[in-house]
C-alpha cells in the first residue's frame, strides 16, 4: 500500500459516517463541583450496563469548585478503552468553555447545549440539540439549591434518548451510583425522565451516533487504579501505612483505609490488625515505612512525584539499610502548582536512581487496574525478598480514573517474608552477618527487633558484612558489589515483559504503563489503514528482564513510546543496551497533560517512516483552562 | 560490679556498648552511661530495645550503650519517624531515641513537633550542646542569646526552649536535667521507662571542644552555677517494696503507668509539674534568669498512647499470621461485586 492510500482511506471514512454504532467518543464539559461526576459515572455504567466496552476520564483542574472540567466517556465495539483524541459528541454545559469546546470538534460532531449559550450560531458543520436545562430542572427539583446538581442528570435523560438507551437501565445505573439514597435516587430519576421526555418531543434525531447492546462487559467490574492497588495492599496483608495527602495517590491511602475498617479488624477483639497514620509530610511517611519495615512489618506508601523527590534520602538510606519498603508513585504533570490533576510518565528516571550515592531501585509498572492489584500484591513480596524499596509506577490516569476489568482472583500463594534468620538457621550457617553473603545471590538474611535471633546496628553505606561501621575500602567496595548482585538477580524474578511478535514485523514498539492502551489500538490502526505491521514488547518492570535484547534484535526499527518529553525509558535502557542496539532506538513522546491516544502514535510513526500523513487540527479543547489555582 | 545481676538475671555488661569515639569529657559519654544504669537497674531486657538516632555526636552514642539492642542511625533530623514506625510495627518494643540540639531543633524540628503531639511510647533525649559539634562548632537553635562561639561570634537570635515546646505540643512527659547530676539524670531516666508515652528529655550536655569556654551558657561551669532544681527527685520502681516517709504537704507522689512510683521533693515553693500553665510559666521565668529549669517540668500520666488510640491488636503487627493479615476469598468476592 502506498502512502497516498491512506489519504484516500481517511476521506472515505469521514463520508460513511451515516451511521456510528457503540465506536465513539462523549465529552461533557461543566464547571467543576457542579456534581456532574454522579451523573458521568451513571452515563458511563449504563453503556456497560447495554454490554458495550466503555471507558470514562475525568479531565479536572486543581479546585474544589468554579474552574472548567471535562468528562469523556467513550464507547467502543472493538474494546478499544484508550482516550479517543477526536470528540463525536459534546454536551456543553459550561458557558467558559463552551464556544472553545464547540470550535475545535471535527466536522458531523454532535453538541447538545444548554439553550442560553446559543452555541448553534458558532458553526454549521455540527448537529447542535439545544436544551434548556433551567426550565427542565425547575419542576422536577422543587429545592432550589439542589438544582445545580440535579440539572446535570437531564442531560443523561437526553444523551439516553438520543444514543438509545433504555431508560430503565440507566435508573438501574442511577440505584447503583447513589446506593440506598432512595429520596436522591427518586429524585435524579425524575430528572432523567424529564431529559428524555423533552429529547423525545422535542429533538429529532440528526447525528450518526448510536448505542446498541452487546455482550462484552458481563461479570466485569468499573474500579480505579488507585483502589485496585488499595485491594492487592490489604490481600498483601500490609500492617503499616503512612501517608500524606498529594493528587493523584490519595485516593489510594484512603479506599484502603475504607477496605481495612471492613475487611481487617479482628474478629475476636474487634481491634486494628493495621495501623495507619497520615502523616506531617512525605519525608516522615517513608521514615515511618522504613521504621515499620525494618521492625518487621510490611508497611507502605503512596505518593506523587513532589513526594517521590522528598522521600529522596530515605530511599537511599533504605536502598544500604537493606529495608523493605513498598512506594507507590501515581505519577502527575510537574512540581508545585504544576499540573497536579493532569498525567504523565515523569518520574521514570528519576525514580530508578532515586537518592545519592550509586541506587538503583526496583520499579513495577502496571497498565490495567488488574495489574495494579496482582503487582501491590508481588510489591510487598519482592521488598522482603530483596530488602529493599520497591516503587510501583502508576500514573493519575490509570490511578484516578474508572477503568472496566474482569474481576480480581485471589492470591494463589502465601506471602513470601525473605530471607529472614530463624534459629535453626543460625546453628546452620553457624555464624551470621547481618549484610554477608551466604548463597551468592546478594541478599542477606535479616533480623528483626523483638524476635530474639542477634541484634545489629543499623546505617547507610559505610558498614562491613557484620553491620559493624568501617570505612575501609574493601569494606565499601564489597558492599557495593553485593549491592549489585542482589539487583542483578531481582531480574529474575521482576515481572516479566509481555512480548507480541509478529511475522514479518520489522518494527518493534516498546510501552508501558498506560501507554499500552493507546499502542494496542495503534497497532491496529497501522495494520488496518497502513498495512504496516508491528511487534509489541509491553515492559513491565525495572530491571529489565532478559528478553530484551532479543526482542530489539529481533526489529529493524524500535519505536519506544512513551508519556513524557525527555525519553525517559529510552534513556533508562540506552545505559544497558550496546550502542548497536541503542541506534535502532526512536522514540514517540506525549506530554500534553492529557492520556496519549492511539492517532497520535499512528500519526508520529507514520511520520518517522516516510509516510505522508494529513495531520489533522491538534485538538487543543481540553489543554485550555489557564489560571488554576491550588497545588495539592 | 562483675557477677551482679539484675531483677531478671542479667549481668551489667550485657548492656554496655561498644567504646565510645566522642572527644574525652563529652558530656554525652556520661549520659551514655546513666542510660546503661538505668535499663540494668529497671531490669529491662536489651532484646525488647530499639535504640534510634539521627546525625550527630549526640546519634553516635547509641553505638555505646546496650549493646545487644537493635540499632538504627537514621537520616538527619528525622529519627521520630523511623521511631514512631517501629512502635506502629511492634507495640511491645522499648524505643529510645537520642538526638542533638541541631538535629532536633533545626532539621528535625518539623518531625519533632509531630512526635509529640503524636504521644508515640518513646524516650527521646537530646543531647544539648547549643552547638554542632560533628562540623566544627556552628551554633545550634538552642543557643542562648548572647552566647559565644570560641572565635568570638555572638548568637544574636532567640533559643528553641525544647522543653516548652514539647509541653506545649502534648507530650506527656516533659524533663529537663544535666549530664553532670548523676542522681537527677538516673532518677528521670528510670521514671521514663516507668512511663507509657513520648519523654522528652533535654539533658545540657557540655561540648568540651567547641562550647566550654568563658562567654559560653552551655559550658560546665555555667550550667552548674545557672542549674534552677525544680524539685528532688526520687523513683521508686514498682518491683521494690519500699515507702517513702514523707510530711504532708512536702512531696508530691506520682503513680506512674507501670504502678512506679515518682516521688516529687518540693523545694522553695510548691511546684506541681502536673499543671501545665504552671510548667510553661517556670520555664519562661526562669530562661529570663539566665537559669535552667531541671527536674521533672511535666507529667501527665494517663493519656493514651498513639497505638491506643489507634485500636491496635494487642500483638505486634509485625508478625501477625497471615490468617489474620489476609482476608478470605468471600471477601474478596463482595468487593467485586460491589463493583460490578
Amino acid at each position: 500500500m502506498s502512502p497516498t492510500d491512506l489519504a484516500v482511506q481517511t476521506q472515505q471514512s469521514s463520508a460513511d459516517k451515516q451511521r456510528v454504532v457503540n465506536d465513539f467518543s462523549i465529552q461533557v464539559a461543566t464547571v467543576n463541583g457542579s456534581g456532574s461526576q454522579t451523573a458521568n459515572i451513571v452515563l458511563l455504567r449504563s453503556l456497560l450496563l447495554m454490554g458495550i466496552p466503555a471507558s470514562g476520564k475525568n479531565m479536572f483542574p486543581s479546585n474544589i469548585a468554579g474552574l472548567p472540567t471535562w468528562y469523556t466517556i467513550r464507547a467502543s465495539k472493538r474494546g478499544y478503552i484508550a482516550r479517543k483524541k477526536e470528540v463525536d459528541f459534546l454536551v456543553a454545559m459550561n458557558p467558559e468553555t463552551a464556544k472553545e469546546d464547540v470550535l475545535t470538534l471535527d466536522p458531523g460532531a454532535a453538541v447538545v447545549y444548554d439553550e442560553p449559550l446559543k452555541l448553534n450560531t458558532l458553526r454549521s458543520d455540527v448537529v447542535f440539540y439545544p436544551v434548556p436545562f433551567d426550565k427542565l430542572v425547575a419542576p422536577v427539583c422543587p429545592d432550589a439549591k439542589l438544582r445545580r446538581l440535579v440539572r446535570n442528570m437531564i442531560y443523561d435523560g437526553i444523551m439516553a434518548k438520543l444514543l438509545n438507551i433504555d431508560l430503565a437501565l440507566m435508573e438501574k445505573a442511577l440505584t447503583k451510583q447513589l446506593g440506598k439514597k432512595a429520596k436522591a435516587v427518586a429524585l435524579n430519576a425524575g430528572a432523567l425522565k424529564a431529559g428524555w421526555d423533552y429529547a423525545e418531543a422535542n429533538l429529532p434525531k440528526q447525528d450518526p451516533f448510536s448505542l446498541e447492546p452487546m455482550n462484552e462487559t458481563a461479570g466485569k467490574i468499573l474500579i480505579e487504579g488507585n483502589a485496585a492497588a488499595a485491594i492487592g495492599c490489604m490481600m498483601a496483608g500490609v500492617t503499616v501505612v503512612a501517608w500524606y495527602p498529594i493528587t493523584p495517590s490519595s485516593s489510594l491511602c484512603e479506599s484502603l483505609i475504607g477496605y481495612m475498617k471492613k475487611y481487617r479488624m479482628d474478629k475476636a477483639t474487634g481491634k486494628a490488625t493495621f495501623a495507619i497514620v497520615q502523616a506531617e509530610d512525605e519525608i516522615a511517611s517513608l521514615g515511618m515505612v522504613i521504621g515499620a519495615s525494618w521492625a518487621g512489618a510490611r508497611s507502605m506508601t503512596a505518593t506523587a512525584g513532589p513526594g517521590i523527590s522528598l522521600m529522596s534520602e530515605f530511599t537511599g538510606l533504605a536502598y544500604y539499610a537493606e529495608t523493605p519498603a513498598v512506594i507507590f508513585d501515581v505519577q502527575r504533570v510537574g512540581p508545585s502548582t504544576g499540573l497536579p490533576t493532569r498525567t504523565a510518565q515523569g518520574d521514570l528516571l528519576s525514580t530508578a536512581f532515586l537518592s545519592h550515592g550509586d541506587t538503583k531501585h526496583i520499579m513495577l509498572i502496571p497498565s490495567s487496574v488488574e495489574e495494579c492489584y496482582e503487582m501491590a500484591l508481588q510489591a510487598f513480596d519482592l521488598a522482603e525478598q530483596f530488602q529493599t524499596p520497591i516503587f510501583v509506577m502508576l500514573d493519575l490516569d490509570l490511578g484516578m480514573n474508572n477503568w472496566m476489568s474482569d474481576g480480581f482472583k485471589y492470591p494463589d500463594k502465601p506471602i513470601n517474608r525473605g530471607k529472614m534468620l530463624t534459629a535453626e538457621k543460625l546453628q546452620e550457617l553457624g555464624t551470621w552477618g547481618r549484610y554477608a553473603d551466604v548463597e551468592g545471590d546478594g541478599i542477606p538474611y535479616r533480623t528483626i527487633p523483638g524476635d530474639g535471633m542477634p541484634s545489629y546496628f543499623t546505617r547507610g553505606s559505610g558498614h562491613n558484612a557484620k553491620a559493624q561501621y568501617s570505612e575501609r575500602p574493601d569494606d565499601y567496595v564489597n558492599n557495593m558489589d553485593r549491592l549489585s548482585r542482589k539487583f542483578e538477580t531481582s531480574r529474575k524474578f521482576v515481572p516479566k515483559a509481555v512480548v507480541e511478535q509478529v511475522a514479518d514485523a520489522k518494527i518493534g514498539f516498546i510501552g508501558y504503563g498506560t501507554t499500552h492502551w493507546a499502542i494496542g489500538e495503534s497497532r491496529d490502526q497501522l495494520r488496518e489503514e497502513t498495512d504496516v505491521k508491528t511487534s509489541y514488547y509491553r515492559l513491565r518492570a525495572y530491571p529489565f528482564t532478559d528478553d530484551l535484547n532479543a526482542f530489539i534484535d529481533g526489529h529493524e526499527r524500535i519505536y519506544v513510546i512513551e508519556q513524557n518529553r525527555d525519553a525517559q525509558l529510552r534513556q533508562l535502557m540506552k545505559l544497558e543496551l550496546t550502542p548497536e542496539r541503542c541506534a535502532k532506538l526512536r522514540s514517540v513522546l506525549h506530554y500534553s497533560g492529557l492520556p496519549i491516544d492511539a492517532r497520535s502514535v499512528t500519526e508520529d510513526v507514520l511520520a518517522q517512516e516516510g509516510f505522508e500523513v494529513a495531520k489533522k487540527t491538534v485538538h487543543i479543547a481540553t489543554v485550555a483552562g489557564g489560571g488554576m489555582t491550588g497545588g495539592e | 560490679m562483675a557477677g551482679k545481676l539484675n531483677r531478671i538475671g542479667l549481668e551489667p555488661i550485657i548492656y554496655k556498648g561498644s567504646k565510645t569515639t566522642l572527644c574525652a569529657g563529652c558530656g554525652h559519654n556520661a549520659i551514655s552511661e546513666r542510660i546503661i544504669d538505668a535499663f540494668f537497674e529497671m531490669g529491662i531486657d536489651p532484646k525488647d530495645v530499639v535504640k534510634l538516632s539521627g546525625i550527630g555526636c549526640s546519634s553516635k552514642s547509641p553505638a555505646y550503650f546496650l549493646g545487644t539492642s537493635h540499632g538504627f542511625n537514621a537520616v538527619h533530623g528525622r529519627m521520630p519517624s523511623v521511631g514512631t514506625g517501629a512502635m506502629l510495627a511492634n507495640k511491645k518494643l522499648i524505643a529510645i531515641g537520642v538526638s542533638g540540639d541541631g538535629d532536633t531543633g533545626a532539621i528535625g524540628i518539623g518531625q519533632f513537633v509531630h512526635l509529640m503531639r503524636r504521644n508515640i511510647p518513646m524516650i527521646y533525649i537530646i543531647e544539648d550542646n547549643g552547638c554542632y559539634g560533628l562540623t566544627k562548632g556552628q551554633f545550634s537553635p538552642t543557643a542562648d542569646l548572647g552566647s559565644k562561639l570560641k572565635t568570638g561570634v555572638v548568637n544574636d537570635l532567640p533559643p528553641i526552649d525544647t522543653c516548652a515546646l514539647a509541653i506545649e505540643l502534648g507530650a506527656t512527659m516533659v524533663a529537663r536535667s544535666f549530664s553532670g547530676d548523676k542522681k537527677q539524670l538516673l532518677s528521670i531516666l528510670k521514671a521514663a521507662l516507668a512511663h507509657r508515652g513520648t519523654v522528652m528529655l533535654d539533658v545540657i550536655s557540655p561540648c568540651v571542644t567547641f562550647n566550654d569556654h568563658e562567654g559560653s551558657t552551655k559550658s560546665y561551669s555555667y550550667v552548674k552555677d545557672h542549674d534552677d532544681p525544680l524539685e528532688e527527685v526520687s523513683f521508686v520502681p514498682f518491683f521494690e517494696d519500699i515507702s517513702v516517709d514523707y510530711e504532708p504537704g512536702s512531696t508530691q507522689e506520682v503513680t506512674m503507668h507501670d504502678g512506679s512510683k515518682l516521688f516529687l521533693k518540693k523545694l522553695e515553693d510548691s511546684y506541681d509539674p502536673t499543671d501545665k500553665i504552671m510548667a510553661l510559666r517556670r520555664l519562661h521565668e526562669t530562661a529570663r534568669r539566665g537559669e535552667f529549669a531541671t527536674g521533672i517540668v511535666y507529667i501527665e500520666p494517663d493519656r493514651d498512647d498513639f497505638l491506643t488510640q489507634l485500636n491496635v491488636v494487642d500483638e505486634p503487627l509485625a508478625t501477625l499470621p497471615l490468617d489474620r493479615v489476609r482476608p478470605g476469598p468471600e471477601a474478596l468476592e463482595e468487593i467485586m461485586e460491589g463493583l460490578r
